[in-house]
């Protein structure tokens, strides 16, 4: 614990299974999540603060990077060629990124319908409209809304490309995403688009920021290969004036 | 070209010179057929719906919804908002890529090097379409409109452990592939100029855009 940030917690709170966040998270800051129960799924999408039309970008992302999931060592990277958000721990090891946000039909289909009328605050709510409930907030909205990655969930492919859901036990796992850009973060903790159990009971996740260490000669995000290098470098461009402060 | 052959209910039949920019609106039940007439080109297509911009072509939608990530003859493409907006309805190339998304000046100097950035690239034509194309002026689009796209012609294997692999095209002179529209669409198409990867073959060459009535018209 703590070999990215400095593991003094500068606030904590709860997301609830279902249930979504939005926030601006600074550039040097570690947002941890933690599941808290078996079966998590936290769907992320974020754009740069300061340019809201600079958004996380999955193609980029994976074909700089030469892979489909992302896990430790691996950026999130915007459609100007910056780092957003670098991956500096995952206990889970694989985060679909080409499922999209599960919607108000997959998760009808897959578990029934509640409206708030039914459940309260336990209504059934999908990750696509939730983020858009969190983006509409900062005055963006459908047209904004691009892929997302699906944290805690794993989605594979065999040789032939037919994708498959694999489950797995997520209780106490731990993602800290380092932010390399200043971001609005947009979360919803509801099931993944593909998840197939037989009841909606999205576990609940605990969010907790840090601050960063600074990065170290060698780190574990930005050195994984020369293209992270690159696009490190063009975030040290975009805050030039930072480096002189 | 042979592309023409047997091809009845004709509306349109273009060529988009190499790495250039394209745009057209193409009516529910209407095929759209893209031709590769040299063989390994590379062709970023995106599609809009005509009656709502804000709904369009999504990549994930598609996956997630055929659980499958290669596109082929029969694949439904689903939007953003979950509709069917169009089919493959015919292809004899076998295989499309839908998670390379476009390259750009920004992400050449990520994936190559920085001196890489003016050379010309898919989303320069994007830009250049949507500040300057009648199509493109007439229903509003602009970069928040712009999601990820199809690449027609390209292989971009996915093995099992995860890994993305950008591979020699397996299309060749005279193949192509053909959608019919689902609903009223703008397509906006970028023939890849890429000379830094085996996408185009090192060689971007022109493309044929065919529109032809459907058989029920």
């Amino acid at each position: 614990m703590g070999d990215y940030h400095n593991n003094q917690v500068l606030w904590t709170e709860i997301l609830p299974g279902g249930h979504h966040w939005s926030g601006r998270i600074q550039k040097g800051a570690v947002l941890q999540l933690k599941s808290l129960g078996e079966h998590a799924n936290v769907s992320l999408f974020c754009v740069n603060s300061d340019n809201k039309l600079e958004r996380y970008n999955m193609p980029d992302t994976l074909k700089a990077q030469h892979t489909a999931y992302l896990t430790t060592g691996n950026i999130l990277a915007s459609d100007l060629g910056h780092a957003m958000v670098s991956i500096v721990k995952d206990d889970h090891g694989w985060n679909d990124t080409f499922c999209a946000p599960g919607t108000v039909q997959q998760i009808e289909q897959q578990f029934g319908r509640k409206s708030f009328q039914d459940a309260r605050n336990d209504m059934y709510r999908s990750a696509r409209e939730s983020l858009l409930i969190e983006m509409t907030k900062f005055g963006l909205g459908t047209q904004d809304l691009s892929a997302t990655v699906n944290l805690f969930s794993k989605v594979a492919p065999d040789d032939n490309g037919n994708l498959s859901y694999v489950k797995s036990d997520n209780t106490n796992q731990v993602i800290e995403l380092r932010f390399e850009m200043d971001c609005l973060v947009f979360l919803s903790a509801a099931p993944h688009a593909l998840d197939n159990g037989s009841e909606y009971a999205p576990a609940d996740v605990q969010l907790s920021l840090f601050k960063a260490l600074p990065l170290g000669n060698s780190d574990v995000c930005r050195d994984s290969c020369p293209q992270n290098q690159r696009a490190f470098q063009n975030n040290a461009r975009y805050y030039a004036l930072n480096l002189t402060a | 070209m042979t592309a023409l052959t047997n091809l009845s209910n004709l509306v349109l039949s273009e060529v988009c010179p190499a790495g250039e920019a394209w745009m057209c609106e193409v009516k529910k039940g209407q095929y759209f057929r893209i031709v590769d007439l040299e063989g390994n080109q590379a062709v970023d297509t995106l599609f809009i719906s005509a009656s709502n911009p804000e709904e369009r072509y999504s990549a994930t939608d598609t996956l997630a919804i055929n659980q499958q990530i290669y596109l082929e003859k029969g694949t439904a493409l689903y939007t953003n908002f979950g509709n069917k907006i169009a089919t493959i309805h015919d292809d004899n190339c076998g295989r499309h890529d839908t998670l390379g998304g476009a390259c750009s000046c920004e992400s050449n100097t990520v994936r190559y090097a920085h001196d890489k950035y003016p050379m010309h690239s898919c989303r320069n034509n994007y830009m250049t379409a949507l500040s300057q194309h009648p199509i493109a002026k007439k229903h509003g689009l602009n970069v928040r409109h712009i999601g990820p796209n199809i690449n027609f012609f390209m292989n971009v294997p996915v093995t099992s452990d995860g890994h993305l692999k950008f591979d020699d095209g397996i299309s060749a002179p005279g193949k192509y592939v053909e959608i019919q529209a689902e609903m009223d669409l703008i397509v906006l198409i970028s023939n890849c100029p890429q000379l830094n990867n085996p996408c185009n073959a090192y060689n971007p060459t022109k493309i044929q855009l065919i529109i032809r009535e459907g058989e029920e018209a």
